[in-house]
């Protein structure tokens, strides 16, 4: 599960890469503000019409992530998700701190929803996902990033906790 | 003189009564002779043992094929039950997923596991949605759903909780996330996080399976 995660997110850079953000010889102001690793977005059945896009967010200054949106959804926000009492509670956000060279983790408190899917969602299928960052001097960075899209069964690197070991009893 | 050997042999005849009591004790109160006289063993868990709660009530979902479910109909097997809505994009899931990995860690015994999904928004979550979107986890896991006034009965049964929210325009459904380990006699015994780990669904599944 890690090596494929791992490989995702290669992929993924490599995405990045190719469509200009880290294009050889670039000078540094162009190179991408942020980084997305181990990009995955989640499958669908045909009928369903929401869906999650998984993800860690490295930024190279003190940024926040906006928004987003992508051409298979009517609209994306950026979701927090909070369990309390065992109940489960997902809200919109507004903005999420990406302080500077810190890793944030958007596999499960945090993640990318997808509303109003224009279509199903197969494995195998690229995503592509706009960010919208916003940095500290108050200009704002459209990140272009693409996700492959992982079976609905997929658990994320947050859940891969097959090991009795890897989980704390409770 | 002659008292001595007498008293040593009394000591000797004490020690191998209390030996015996022990051995006796022991047997009842581990392993499987206290089946011998019908007494369930105390079996732990890795989630919350509600064995002692004894929920009454009843309640009827449908399938996505429309028969009439309830939780009789999986005598014989534990069933894994989790609430949830194919809009959710983490949690419901991740317990789908991990309800397959369990099912898969128990090998042999896999076949008397029945995952069961219940829908607490059948006004999206149609049978025909149902029905592509629960198998998709595991082709054996049943999808339930019903109207508002069963979808609440069931929620009261396991004394879970559900909101659905109008939040900026998007329907948001608050749920509880647990999942509910139900025995073999269709008795709910085990409540676990919705963060428990496949194996340790499985340990309890295993344990339900081998001592009722």
């Amino acid at each position: 599960m890690r090596c494929a995660v791992a490989s995702l997110g290669l992929l993924a850079a490599g995405v990045l890469a190719a469509s200009g953000a880290f294009a050889a010889g670039t000078p540094a102001p162009a190179a991408a503000i942020v980084v997305a690793e181990d990009a995955w977005v989640r499958g669908t059945v045909e009928g369903q019409t929401g869906s999650g896009a998984y993800m860690h967010l490295t930024s190279s200054e003190d940024a926040q992530l906006v928004g987003a949106s992508s051409p298979v959804a009517e609209h994306v926000e950026i979701h927090e998700m909070r369990t309390v009492d065992n109940m489960m509670h997902m809200r919109r956000i507004d903005r999420l701190a990406l302080p500077a060279h810190v890793t944030v983790a958007l596999d499960h408190e945090y993640h990318v929803m997808f509303i109003g899917l224009k279509h199903q969602l197969l494995p195998q299928q690229m995503v592509p996902i706009t960010l919208d960052i916003l940095d500290a001097a108050g200009k704002r960075h459209a990140v272009r990033i693409e996700a492959p899209v992982r079976p609905l069964a997929s658990s994320g690197p947050a859940h891969d906790t097959g090991s009795s070991k890897a989980t704390p009893h409770g | 003189m002659d008292e001595a050997p007498s008293r040593s042999s009394l000591t000797w005849k004490l020690a191998l009564a209390i030996a015996a009591v022990a051995l006796v004790s022991a047997l009842l109160l581990t392993g499987r002779p206290a089946h011998w006289f019908g007494k369930p063993e105390p079996v732990a868990f890795h989630g919350r043992d509600i064995s002692a709660e004894h929920w009454t009530g009843a309640f009827s979902l449908v399938d996505s094929d429309g028969k009439p479910r309830s939780l009789a109909d999986f005598r014989g097997k534990v069933v894994l039950l989790s609430f949830g809505y194919t809009h959710c994009p983490d949690v419901c899931p991740t317990t789908l997923a991990k309800f397959a990995q369990a099912r898969h860690l128990l090998g042999v015994d896999a076949d008397r596991v029945q995952g069961v999904f219940v829908s607490i928004d059948p006004e999206r979550d149609t049978a025909e949605l149902l029905r592509a979107y629960v198998p998709a986890f595991d082709p054996t896991f049943i999808g339930l759903r019903g109207s508002e006034a069963q979808t609440d009965a069931a929620t009261k049964y396991f004394h879970a909780n559900y909101q659905i929210v109008q939040y900026q325009g998007n329907t948001l459904v608050d749920h509880t996330a647990a999942t509910y380990i139900i025995d073999t006699q269709g008795q709910p015994r085990v409540i676990t996080p919705y963060d428990q780990s496949a194996q340790f669904l499985a340990d309890d599944i295993l344990a339900l399976l081998k001592n009722g």
